[in-house]
């Protein structure tokens, strides 16, 4: 007995899903779905617009995309088995990799899971820092979306333009973090290290440096004609099968439906401040494009925000058996040198349970769901990537559209394969 | 008067317009400094290939900022990421598919050893696949320490040792650098 | 049918602090952290899911598996629910309620086989492909049961328990950097 819902069969009419094994679409003697008119069609893993080791396997009647397969796998790295390898405190350096383009909401899904089971309170400052972080890793990641989009659609500046905006935010981050990427710096507890002194004008020139370079976007894209005419109507999803297909962030909120985690379910403190969710109309690439580039500007709102009522504090929770001391404790204290010295090769035991916490990452809903059996290593770590579901619409996005659209739909969809493949 | 005086005199002593200088020499000359990448992100390491690529740390003006999406067309493939086992038989096919003289630098821990991930899913260096010519350290390597990598694969090239060093060892050059990122003086990289 | 209502986002009244066991459409639920998991069983997981996809929780958000097989013992499983091997996790979001839901399905070692949740949920596709590339449990009534992130031919499930790392023994060497 198999019950079945409307939008299943709906989904299913549409046949989209290229239902081939890669040995039966090398096999010669296997027919395929429609032998004259079709054929099996391979792009990637080794693409410029796959967007990182995708493959697709299209069923292409002419240029017309009829069916689609995303084959994913190319970058699977088993992380989630060496998170089990691994401390609480080296999880970090783990799940950051997942998601590479907006490193810092793996971390904070991760340290969130860890805090929720551990039963600690982070401290304000650091709340607030991890807030100020993750949105400039929000707008760097829809600069590289900018970036890439626009390379994809054949604005080639754009990739420069991009980059150059990118590159301030880094610099940022290298000064704070003391990494461009991957930094490992939200930690369970808190952060790793307080803000750099003069770290307010170091924000503020990036807040004033941002608002005219967006600006140069909106004329070099947004109005213009060859843009709208490659991205409106291309790549079309409706709510429905949008929430069907599990798929999260700007893919759908393009169709209308306003979920946004930092509203509907905040945490940190995002319900402290003002911002707008950006939300489409007609659910198709342009819709997708544009919400990304105001969300920028909804993140900048954000951090002036966060700016103003940093609070004084600590950065990290004064819990001895999960923070380490203070680098120079350690020469004072004897205390200090044990708990240092236990954090750092047996790590902290995190007592019994499972946990399951979601942020909203810039592609959507980012979770982190840990088992733990109250050793100082999780006994499962499952990260829920939001590009591995999102990457469910492309067969549906893709499909009725020529080749060169399915471009675009990709670069839409926007997914980073460190976070599908994990 | 030879191509060699050049940087020492310029055009000074040049008679009757013409240039004398060795065919090896030249070919050498032409080779580091046209060198074509072949798109190889695969991971976090490519996005700062991209960084490298874009206008604050410029690969163009090492002639290198023409990324070639068909291997025919590529000199040099950076592998810029993590191998896993389903992606390491297309690395060798795309290298395979590159035409002779090529190159291949492996960008970042991943690639050069696999990294922090000792585990099932990942080839241990990518040299077991390929021959590897210069090896970058980095988790990832800066935009400084690609460029570091780069020119000095160029200069290599460009003094012939990287052709010797392969002819010893059988497979690639194996050049170790070390990384020069995020340092606060001004950095000389490659081997000027 | 003693069932709870749509729960708020963050309950400020401690669930914990019930005594009296729950029960949600027949199958029991506890409470882990602030968070509501109920336990069906494997012949039951289909209509739950369906009961509660006309409750509000229209999306599903992630579908994994755990394997208990080096664990101690789980102490947080209803009084009658036998923990087997393998549990399949699926988290279930209702966007109207703001509300989220874990299910914990238990599938014994002899026999991982669960139905698909594909026919109410298309999302479940990739996830239960994952599940089945990584530990073996099949789900029955899939539409393309094949691996999904390791090379098709591959043999093992290697995020089983019984399934080593596959550490290569690294010897260091103090290396001078040449450069």
């Amino acid at each position: 007995m198999s019950r079945t819902l409307p939008i299943v069969d709906h989904l299913a009419r549409r046949d989209a899903v290229l239902r081939m094994t890669e040995a039966e679409s090398i096999a010669p003697d296997v027919p395929g779905p429609d032998d004259d008119r079709t054929m099996i069609m391979n792009m990637g893993p080794q693409h410029p617009s796959t967007h990182g080791v995708l493959r697709l396997m299209l069923e292409l009647d002419g240029e017309e995309v009829v069916r689609s397969k995303p084959v994913i796998g190319y970058l699977h790295t088993g992380m989630e088995k060496t998170g089990e390898q691994l401390s609480y405190l080296q999880g970090g350096t783990n799940v950051t990799r997942m998601d590479y383009a907006a490193p810092l909401f793996n971390e904070l899904a991760y340290s969130l899971a860890v805090e929720e089971l551990l039963g600690i309170e982070v401290p304000e400052r650091a709340t607030w820092i991890r807030m100020l972080l993750t949105e400039l890793n929000r707008i760097s990641s829809h600069l590289l979306f900018l970036a890439t989009n626009g390379m994809d659609i054949g604005a080639v500046s754009m990739m420069i333009y991009g980059w150059r905006e990118r590159e301030e935010v880094l610099r940022f981050f290298e000064k704070v973090t003391g990494l461009r990427m991957n930094h490992n710096f939200i930690r369970p507890g808190g952060v790793a290290a307080d803000l750099t002194d003069g770290w307010r004008d170091d924000v503020q020139a990036l807040l004033d440096m941002l608002p005219p370079r967006l600006e140069e976007y909106e004329i070099l894209m947004t109005g213009q004609p060859i843009w709208r005419e490659r991205l409106q109507g291309v790549g079309v999803i409706s709510p429905e099968e949008a929430i069907a297909l599990g798929a999260s962030g700007p893919i759908l909120r393009s169709t209308g439906i306003a979920w946004d985690l930092r509203r509907e379910t905040p945490y940190l403190h995002y319900d402290q401040v003002e911002f707008d969710v950006i939300v489409g109309t007609y659910g198709d690439c342009f819709d997708r494009y544009a919400i990304r580039l105001n969300e920028i500007r909804e993140s900048m709102r954000i951090v002036a925000q966060v700016m103003e009522r940093m609070p004084a504090g600590d950065y990290r929770a004064q819990d001895k058996k999960v923070t380490p001391p203070p680098r120079a404790r350690i020469d004072e204290s004897m205390e200090a040198l044990i708990h240092h010295f236990k954090i750092f090769t047996e790590g902290f035991k995190v007592p019994e349970g499972e946990v399951y916490v979601a942020v909203e990452s810039p592609r959507g809903e980012l979770g982190c769901y840990i088992v733990s059996d109250g050793s100082a290593t999780p006994y499962r770590i499952h990260v829920r990537a939001p590009s591995f579901a999102n990457l469910q619409t492309l067969p549906y996005l893709m499909q009725g559209g020529f080749l060169a659209d399915g471009v675009a739909v990709i670069s839409s969809v926007d997914p980073i394969m460190g976070e599908v493949d994990r | 008067m030879g191509v060699r005086d050049l940087p020492e005199h310029g055009l000074e002593g040049l008679d009757h317009n013409v240039l004398t200088g060795r065919i090896e020499d030249l070919v050498r000359w032409s080779r580091a400094r046209s060198c074509w990448p072949a798109t190889f992100g695969l991971a976090c390491c490519a996005i700062e290939m991209m960084a490298t690529g874009a206008a604050h740390y410029d690969m163009a003006r090492f002639g290198m900022e023409v990324f070639r999406a068909s291997p025919r067309q590529a000199d040099l493939m950076i592998v810029a990421g993590r191998v896993s086992q389903k992606m390491a038989p297309v690395l060798r096919q795309i290298y395979d598919q590159m035409m002779e003289p090529k190159w291949v630098i492996s960008m970042g821990v991943c690639a050069s050893s696999g990294g922090m991930f000792n585990n099932y899913a990942i080839v241990q260096g990518v040299d077991q696949v390929v021959p590897v010519d210069v090896y970058a350290p980095g988790c990832p390597p800066g935009p400084e320490t690609l460029l570091h990598a780069i020119l000095t694969l160029h200069h290599e090239i460009e003094t012939g040792e990287l052709l010797r060093r392969r002819a010893e060892s059988g497979g690639g050059a194996g050049i170790e650098i070390d990384q020069r990122d995020g340092q606060q003086a001004p950095l000389i990289i490659g081997r000027r | 049918m003693a069932d709870t209502e749509t729960p708020a986002a963050d309950e400020a009244d401690a669930p914990a602090a019930r005594h009296e066991p729950e029960v949600l459409h027949g199958v029991p639920v506890t409470w882990s952290r602030t968070q509501r998991v109920a336990h069906p069983a494997r012949t039951g997981l289909v209509e739950l899911v369906a009961t509660l996809h006309g409750e509000g929780y229209e999306q599903l958000v992630d579908l994994t598996a755990v394997d208990y097989l080096v664990h101690h013992g789980r102490t947080d499983l209803p009084a009658d629910v036998v923990g087997e091997r393998f549990e399949v996790v699926v988290n279930l979001l209702s966007h109207a309620g703001r509300a989220r839901l874990r299910l914990r399905v238990q599938v014994p070692a002899d026999d991982p086989v669960v139905p698909t949740l594909t026919g109410l949920h298309p999302a479940a596709d990739a996830y239960e492909r994952e599940v089945w590339d990584l530990f073996g449990i099949r789900f029955e009534g899939h539409p393309d049961p094949s691996r999904i992130l390791l090379p098709e031919d591959w043999s093992g499930h290697p995020l089983r328990k019984d399934h080593a790392v596959g550490r290569v023994p690294v010897q260091f060497k103090g290396v001078a950097p040449s450069r």
